[in-house]
Parts: C-alpha cells; sequence; structure tokens
C-alpha cells in the first residue's frame, strides 16, 4: 500500500492544491527541529568549550606552591617564606593518594639561541611527571626522562614556537641550543593540545639547580592525585597541606604560606553546573519539540475537520475507510518528514557554519585559550531520533481524527457544511 | 434489481427517537426511471440513502440485485457503492481542489483503474455529456449546470446498475434542469435504473413511475400511463396550499 505509485500521485496533488495547509503543517515541524537543533548545539558548544579548556591539563591535577607565612606560628613570626627543597618532592611522591609528582624551580625568563637566532623564552624546570599534569604533545623527539633527572643531563625539549623561531625550517632534534650561554641539547619538540601558544622550554629540574644555581630549592610542585571524587580528592589536599604545614611550621589554615589548586575540585563544581545548563536547554527542547507535536497535532486535526466533506465524497464513490486514513497520513507524514528533515538541514547547516566561522576566526578567544564555545553541533543520532519522534507523533495526532472522519458515515460527512 | 421490505428507520433526536420510515416496501426493476416525492421530513432523502448504502436501516430487508444489503462492514460497503451506484448530489459534491477531469477519475481510482487508462475514459464521459472543453477546469469555474453534468459523468464511469441523484436540480434554473433531466433520461433509455428524489412536480412528471412518500409510508406509486394525470393533480395540490 505504502509504494502504490498512484496513491503517491494522489497525494502528491491534493499537496499541491493545498499549499496554505502544507505549508503551516510543514513550517510548524521545521521551525520545531530547528529551534531544538540551535538549542542543543548551543548547549554542545557551551560544554565542549569549557571541557576543552580542562582537558588541555590533567583533570586530576593538582599546583602546590608556596609564599610566605601570614600569622604567627609556634612562635615563628608572620612573614616568613616557605621554601620547599628537593626532600620535599621525596615526600610528597610517597604520599598516599597521590599518583605523579613534578617539582618545579623557577628561572625567570632565559635567553635562547641557535646560530644566528635568539629570543626570550620561559622555562620550566621539571620531573618527567610533569607531563602527566600538562598532558603536552611531543611533535618530535621525548620528553625528560629519569635518566636525564638522575645525570643532570643537559637537554631540553622546546615548545613548538621556540623550535619555529629558532630552527626555522632546519631540523632542531640534536642540536645544541645555548640557555644563558650554557648549551642544552635539544631532544624533543612539543605542543599543548588546543593552544596556539607553545613558547615554554622544559629541562630536567635537577640540571637547572645544578646549572643555575638552584642548590636544592624547588618552587612548587605539580601532581596528579589519585581521587575520583570531590571528597577523595579533597582528602588528599588536606593531607597534604597537613605535611608540609607540620614539615615548615606554618598554620595549617595560613593560605598565604602554602597554596593549592585542585583541577578535580574545579572541574566537578564546573561540571556540574554544565550539567545543570545541559539539563535546562533539553528542557527547553522537550518544550519546543512538544510545542512542535501540539502544532502538528492542532493543524492535522483542522486538517481533517476541513476535509469531512472531501472524506464524504470519496466514501460515497466507494473509498474504504482504510484508504481515507491512508491518504491522510501518509499525506502527513510525507510533510512532516521532508519539513522534519528541512528543519534538521537548516538547524545542523547553522551550527555547523557558526563551528566553521568560530574555528577560521584568526586569533581572538583561541589564542588565550579562553574558548567558552566550541564544536555547537548536535549529535546526530539524536536529530534524527527529535525528528522521527515529531513525525510519529504527527501521525499519531493525524490518526485519531482521521479514523473517527473515516468511519463517519458519507451522508453524514456530506452533510457537514 | 431492488426490493424493500418493510423498511423502518429512525433517528435519535436527543432523548426523543424520530422514526422515519415506518414500513416501506418497494420493488424497482431494472431499467426503471423512478422519482421518489414528498414533503420535507417524509423520509425520502433517507429511503435514498438506505438505497444507495449511505445509511443502514433498523428493520426490514434490503435486496440489491438479488444481494441482501444488511449490516455491512464500511469496506464491503464502499465497494459495494463503487460497483453498483452513482450518485448525484444537489450540492454537486465535486472535489474543490480537483478538475473536472480528475473528479471524474476518482471513482476509478477507487476500483484500482491506472492514471492513464482512467482520466483517458475520465475524457470519453466529458465528451459525452459536452464538456470536454472543460476538463482542465475546476470546479468554482463551472456553472451549476457543468458541474451537475461532471458529477452525473463522475457517477457513470463506474457503470453502476442504478443512479441515485438526491434534487439534481434543486439547485439548477428551469433551462439547465431540462437539461439535466434530458440526461438523466438518456441515462435510462442506455438500461441503468435511475431513481431520483426531488419535491419538484414537473421534474417528476419526466420520470416513468413516482413514488409518493407521506409520514415514512409510500401515499401513492404513479406509473407510466397515468402521469398525463399528474399535472392536474400538480395543479389541485397548488390550490390546497
Amino acid at each position: 500500500m505504502m509504494f502504490d505509485l498512484d496513491k503517491w500521485q494522489e497525494i502528491l496533488a491534493t499537496i499541491r492544491k493545498n499549499k496554505m495547509r502544507t505549508f503551516l503543517t510543514g513550517f510548524s515541524v521545521a521551525w520545531g527541529i530547528f529551534m531544538l537543533m540551535i538549542l542543543l548545539g548551543s548547549g554542545n558548544g557551551l560544554s565542549n568549550g569549557v571541557a576543552s579548556n580542562f582537558m588541555s591539563d590533567a583533570v586530576n591535577a593538582m599546583w602546590i606552591w608556596s609564599g610566605e607565612t601570614t600569622v604567627p606560628y609556634q612562635g615563628l613570626k608572620s612573614g616568613r617564606p616557605i621554601r620547599f627543597h628537593n626532600d620535599d618532592y621525596e615526600q610528597l611522591k610517597n604520599m598516599p593518594g597521590v599518583k605523579t609528582v613534578s617539582g618545579r624551580f623557577f628561572m625567570g625568563n632565559t635567553r635562547y639561541a641557535y646560530g644566528k637566532e635568539s629570543g626570550e623564552y620561559t622555562t620550566v624546570t621539571c620531573h618527567p611527571e610533569l607531563n602527566d599534569v600538562d598532558q603536552n604533545v611531543m611533535l618530535e623527539g621525548r620528553y625528560i626522562n629519569q635518566i636525564d633527572i638522575e645525570q643532570r643531563r643537559k637537554v631540553v625539549v622546546l615548545g613548538k614556537d621556540i623550535r619555529d623561531a629558532l630552527f626555522k625550517d632546519q631540523p632542531a632534534l640534536g642540536e645544541y641550543v645555548k640557555i644563558n650561554n650554557v648549551p642544552f641539547r635539544v631532544v624533543g619538540v612539543c605542543m599543548e593540545p588546543e593552544s596556539t601558544r607553545n613558547r615554554n622550554a622544559f629541562m630536567p629540574v635537577t640540571t637547572a639547580q645544578t646549572v643555575f644555581n638552584g642548590s636544592n630549592r624547588l618552587h612548587n610542585f605539580a601532581l596528579t592525585i589519585d581521587g575520583e571524587t570531590l571528597a577523595e580528592s579533597q582528602s588528599i589536599e588536606e593531607n597534604i597541606r597537613r605535611m608540609l604545614a607540620k614539615k615548615h611550621r606554618f598554620a595549617e589554615t595560613d593560605d598565604g604560606a602554602l597554596g593549592m589548586y585542585n583541577q578535580l575540585e574545579n572541574y566537578i563544581q564546573t561540571m556540574r553546573i554544565f550539567q545543570a545548563i545541559k539539563i535546562f536547554i533539553w528542557i527547553i527542547g522537550i518544550g519546543t519539540l512538544i510545542a512542535g507535536i501540539v502544532g502538528v497535532s492542532n493543524i492535522m486535526l483542522i486538517v481533517v475537520k476541513e476535509r469531512t466533506k472531501e472524506i464524504g465524497i470519496r466514501k460515497a464513490i466507494g473509498a474504504s475507510p482504510a484508504s481515507v486514513v491512508g491518504l491522510i497520513l501518509l499525506e502527513s507524514i510525507l510533510i512532516t518528514t521532508v519539513a522534519g528533515y528541512i528543519g534538521l538541514v537548516l538547524g545542523s547547516g547553522l551550527m555547523e557554519l557558526v563551528n566553521l566561522a568560530m574555528m577560521q576566526s584568526p586569533g581572538g578567544e583561541a589564542q588565550q585559550g579562553g574558548t567558552l564555545f566550541l564544536n555547537p553541533t548536535v549529535d546526530f543520532g539524536v536529530a534524527v531520533s527529535a525528528t522521527v519522534l515529531l513525525i510519529i507523533s504527527g501521525t499519531i495526532a493525524g490518526y485519531i481524527p482521521a479514523k473517527r472522519a473515516a468511519s463517519i458515515k458519507p451522508i453524514v460527512a456530506l452533510r457537514d457544511e | 434489481m431492488i426490493k424493500l421490505n418493510d423498511i423502518h428507520k429512525s433517528y435519535a433526536m436527543g432523548s426523543s427517537k424520530l422514526h422515519v420510515l415506518k414500513g416501506i416496501d418497494l420493488d424497482i426493476h431494472q431499467g426503471e426511471f423512478v422519482s421518489i416525492m414528498g414533503s420535507s421530513g417524509s423520509g425520502k432523502s433517507t429511503l435514498l440513502n438506505i438505497l444507495g448504502i449511505l445509511d443502514n436501516y433498523d428493520q426490514g430487508s434490503y435486496h440489491l440485485g438479488g444481494k441482501l444489503i444488511s449490516n455491512m462492514s464500511e469496506k464491503k460497503a464502499a465497494r459495494l457503492r463503487n460497483e453498483m451506484v452513482g450518485f448525484v448530489f444537489q450540492s454537486f459534491n465535486l472535489i474543490s481542489f480537483k478538475n473536472a477531469m480528475e473528479n471524474v477519475a476518482l471513482p476509478l481510482y477507487y476500483k484500482g483503474v491506472n492514471r492513464k487508462k482512467r482520466n483517458l475514459m475520465a475524457m470519453e464521459y466529458l465528451d459525452r455529456l459536452g464538456l470536454k472543453d472543460w476538463a482542465a477546469h475546476m470546479p468554482n469555474e463551472l456553472s451549476g449546470g457543468q458541474k451537475q453534468r461532471v458529477a452525473i459523468a463522475r457517477a457513470l464511469i463506474s457503470q453502476p446498475k442504478i443512479l441515485l441523484a438526491d434534487e439534481p436540480t434543486g439547485a439548477l434554473d428551469t433551462t439547465t434542469s431540462y437539461e439535466v433531466m434530458a440526461i438523466l433520461q438518456e441515462i435510462n433509455q442506455a438500461g441503468i435504473t435511475v431513481i431520483i428524489v426531488t419535491h419538484e412536480h414537473d421534474i417528476a412528471s419526466m420520470t416513468k413511475k413516482v413514488v409518493r412518500l407521506k409520514d415514512g409510508l409510500i401515499d401513492e406509486v404513479i406509473v407510466n400511463g397515468e402521469l398525463a394525470d399528474f399535472s392536474s393533480q400538480y395543479a389541485r395540490e397548488i390550490q390546497s396550499v
């Protein structure tokens, strides 16, 4: 019955002759789907954007830095600077709940030179574990490794921008760059995903301490921790604070002496907000969809009412009830499918366009690593199911009055003026 | 051809019941040209609807072409209507968004005739009724007489055994009414049983048999020979009003 060409010709003829009716039905469906696509797309874009900001670093990362005490403690007056040393690193490494630790020693701006090219860049001194936190991607060579640390090798991993500036198109791997006039061998080139700034160089923290007068000092620590939940990560955070406070003799509550940043805590909180926004968007989306369904149902009711007389005529000249129901339903399915598809294409097309425009916009937010909006597209499955849902509801909405109209006696239908 | 035996029909009007047909016995043979007359409310349209299987009856029996028509499913009734009966209505009942040819061809669509063939046949019937040049016109572009001729062509295209017409001239002026009647007479001469409902005596007098209903019963049946007297009776009736 569905594939009877004659039937489709009859339906197409009816659609052609009733353009206004067709347009109204189609418009309400297309609009519903279109709005849904935009809403869901925006929601996705927002949460993708925020997630990507976190994703460039490990979610379970924690940073610890030292400062000056702000309250007197155990007879020591406030304003005392707290300094980390290598033994703090060893102790942190053995703390329960801590997965990896990297100590860092700041060198300030350092001068990098190769041949005639030179520039000032940030040197990050680290343990190999730093990359568990930073999650940089190696473009060439390798990252700092344990042997570099133990043997205090003079090796360096360059950020992509440094390599490009110093080496242009020449190979950098294995070459020696002068860092504050000390030659270091380049062992790798890396870049931070989702970032356009790669002006950091990485060198073994032990080498830096030796070469640049750091003795055994460390400025901060980057950790990854083994806490799945917020409570777990907070308890690990507290343990670390307690241990360091005891060791360096400052009050546990002294935020000036010891700074800590827990990525997971922030991530979970932010994600919770976005979960709420996502739920909100879904509620609006479902509301839009329901409005579309109600629109289609309404129009179907009117269509059937409007066609009562036609149905009567058709029945009087030999149409069976089933053929009448089929005629009305197939027409409605055809219109909702085509209109739903149009809404789908327009809605997702618009979101793709926005996406494209954002990808191509030079600089802008992306450069600061502060993308708030990323990949605002809708999952194809979700889009198709929404359209199918609308078609099915339109069909059900049309079926009930069509069935009723088809079952009334032709004389009653004919009397209906 | 048609055999009615003690047909009763009543409608529920709110809480009360309106007894419209109170026992109709009627035989109509193949090739007859019958008009059903009566004042409004006498049940003439109801009778026609029952004859056309558009409505069912409460009591009695109705045989059409030897087949008992009783409580059949909508689907079966639709098929039987399509095969046996052609309808012509007072208000023409053409489908407004289809042109004359498509309207005429529609019964064949429900018979499963393919598009090309049914359009060809529709043109043939329109030609027979002198409407060939109007085939592509929409109903609202046609005059009342033309619309009724399209409706007649539509009723005939499925080659029915009987043609039922409910006040076929009710919405037409006298000249067009006579033209339509002439067409119906022609159809009748071709062997098709034609039954019309009318309240106009001059229209009724063009048929071969007049069935007069009064309060849901057959008041009198006037056949061919007596039709001459019919006009005088018509005049008498006018005086009595």
